[in-house]
């Protein structure tokens, strides 16, 4: 069982390999890139979020960390316009990271639901900040150097990034999921008191998987902007992107390995592609937002749930009805 | 910066707090009874303000007297919202599929604004909104006044529903424990969906000021309701009181570091003082020192 569980990632991931040779349209490779960033995101936040039952809604100031992270250091270490900027995504990801373990620190310390709500204005505080510094160029953004790749091509390495981004973020959440520490988050999630009571040390467990969630989601942030070539405050800190992922991990099964990769598989990149499709942004926000109710209303635990219940549902019907076959011979 | 302007800076501060502190309330009783964290409170505010504006654009009709209408069409719009929606939802993580749920709700508001009103900024006009009087060598339009009376009004109504009437008794109870008053014969259920009803009608009077004094689009409602949010965990998550205090406390708080530093960052204070008072009082200034942390 294992084993045919492992074959299929591997031939998930080889399929994910020649992506780039069969879509060729540099518009939909872009789709592509976004959509494995938007996963490699939604999992690591559900590795963090889906795992210990806090939910935070201000991921988007470690991803938009991570932009700028990128964008500065580019500019200011004067990094050749080439390859070479690959190099700054990690340390995207640790600026972020060290950004995550004050912000940790403080809004750790309160009760669940009132996180949610100090996440999103820690958020703002990023964002404002982002708009009103004279470093960061403010609301007129910041220009990257732009790798002269062909514009064909240009996509191609990002998107094998994104994908190596998107295997840590897996394999890191498979590996919490297994390890004690992830048995402590899944602890707090159940009854924090009871995990406090068992000797789990709930606090640093809490700021160590939130400083890891960050550590991916400031690389994916940096891995955008130096793509983007130009990061503009109000797109790298957007309150869409923090819900935009808790909804995919949502959509796809919250706490689960599978959930968000789905979740951010299937709604990014129908997100994207509905975004380039129709230019009405209203009557798009209408649509998203009812499908969104229609998610949560009638799959509250995600498609993973929703799906392995309905297998072994018609599993149980199949084995009695072939039961209710053999009965009569049994009989007779 | 002179005394005058720090004076304007506290007194309008108290009068658009009050209104603040309306929407807030709204926002913390909805939590405190149902545990429901509504984000699309601000987009409720919006909407209340863009049906005083069509009122009076189309009809003429003084968007004070037009809250007769706007009042009960936002509590209606509540009660139908909660029982086809929020009521539906149960179990561990329901706190945060709420949030999910009423960020649905208000982007398929937002996107209907969009399209009905367009996105170009809007504010509502009537006489005393222009109008100004001279209090302390300073003008102030009458608006904020009238702002002030209405949310004071407002209030104490609600004030004097919650601690003179039996049903507001039921609320309290449910404030409190649900299990408890659901033990001693509390019908929760109905009781959550009026106080989802209150909790959104107060925005019609709260989004009619708010557009009165503001330009605004269905957009503004981000702004809206992360200052919301921030006063309600500031004035504790449940909290009436802890509402009215911090709605005003905040805004004014704002409006003197405008004034004495500058406007850009008058928001960011906002912000910071949050992240002073959660870092010595995690439960907010009202809020249930609660035994559990869940």
């Amino acid at each position: 069982m294992l084993q045919k569980k492992n074959l299929l990632w591997l031939a998930a991931l080889a399929i994910a390999l020649f992506v780039p040779s069969i879509i060729t349209n540099p518009a939909y490779r872009q789709i592509a890139v976004i959509t494995l960033i938007f996963t490699a995101c939604a999992t690591s936040w559900n590795m963090f979020s889906g795992y210990s039952g806090y939910v935070a809604l201000g991921s988007a100031a470690f991803y938009g960390t991570g932009a700028y992270t990128m964008g500065l250091l580019a500019v200011h270490w004067h990094v050749p316009a080439s390859g070479d900027m690959f190099w700054l995504v990690p340390v995207g990801g640790l600026a972020a990271m060290l950004v995550a373990i004050p912000v940790g620190l403080i809004a750790l310390r309160v009760r669940r639901h009132t996180f949610v709500v100090i996440t999103i204005a820690i958020f703002f505080v990023f964002q404002l900040a982002a708009i009103n510094f004279g470093f960061t160029g403010g609301t007129g953004g910041l220009t990257l150097p732009y790798v002269p790749w062909l514009i064909q091509d240009y996509h191609i390495p990002f998107y094998y990034v994104a994908l190596a981004i998107l295997v840590f973020a897996i394999a890191l959440s498979a590996a919490v999921r297994r390890s004690r520490f992830g048995l402590q988050l899944l602890a707090i999630r159940d009854d924090e008191d009871r995990a406090l009571g068992l000797g789990v040390k709930v606090f640093p467990v809490k700021l160590t998987g939130f400083a890891m969630s960050a550590f991916t989601i400031g690389m994916c942030g940096a891995l955008y902007a130096m793509m983007q070539g130009q990061i503009y405050p109000q797109f790298v800190f957007d309150p869409i992107f923090d819900i935009s992922i808790a909804l995919m991990a949502f959509f796809g099964g919250f706490g689960t390995l599978l959930g968000p990769i789905l979740g951010g598989l299937i709604l990014e990149s129908s997100q994207q592609y509905l975004t380039v499709s129709y230019s009405n942004g209203s009557l798009y926000l209408i649509l998203f937002g009812v499908l969104f109710l229609l998610v949560v209303l009638f799959m509250p635990q995600g498609i993973v749930v929703y799906v392995k219940e309905w297998w072994t549902k018609r599993q149980d019907r199949m084995a009695a009805a072939s039961e209710a076959a053999l009965a009569p011979g049994i009989n007779s | 910066m002179n005394s005058s302007a720090l004076i304007h800076a506290v007194i309008d501060g108290v009068l658009t707090g009050s209104v603040y502190a309306l929407m807030a309330t709204g926002l913390t009783l909805i939590f405190g009874v149902m545990d429901i964290i509504n984000v699309a409170q601000g987009i409720f505010v919006i909407l209340g303000a863009y049906l005083s504006y069509a009122l009076s654009v189309h009809w003429g009709i003084d968007p004070f007297v037009g809250l007769v209408i706007t009042i009960p069409t936002l509590f209606l719009v509540g009660i139908v919202v909660e029982r086809a929606f929020i009521g539906r939802l149960k179990g561990p993580e329901k706190t945060a599929m709420s949030i999910l749920v009423t960020y649905a709700i208000s982007l398929v508001i937002e996107g209907s604004l969009n399209m009905i009103f367009s996105v170009n900024d809007v504010q509502i006009s009537a006489s005393y909104v222009t109008k100004t009087f001279r209090i302390f060598g300073v003008y102030f339009a009458y608006i904020y006044v009238y702002g002030f009376i209405l949310a004071a009004v407002l209030l104490t109504a609600l004030y004097l529903m919650l601690y003179r009437t039996r049903f507001g008794a039921s609320i309290r109870a449910s404030l409190a424990d649900q299990t408890a008053a659901a033990l001693v014969g509390i019908d929760v259920k109905r009781v959550s969906t009026i106080c989802f009803g209150i909790g959104i009608a107060v925005t019609a009077a709260g989004g009619m000021v708010f557009g009165a004094t503001n330009a605004f689009n269905a957009s503004t409602s981000y702004d809206l309701i992360s200052r919301l949010l921030v006063i309600i965990v500031l004035g504790g998550m449940g909290s009436l009181g802890g509402a009215l205090l911090a709605g005003i406390l905040m805004v004014t708080l704002e409006d003197i570091v405008g004034v004495v530093w500058s406007p850009v960052w008058s928001i960011i204070a906002f912000y910071i003082v949050l992240v002073i008072v959660l870092s010595l009082r995690p439960q907010g200034l009202f809020g249930k020192q609660s035994a559990r942390i869940a």
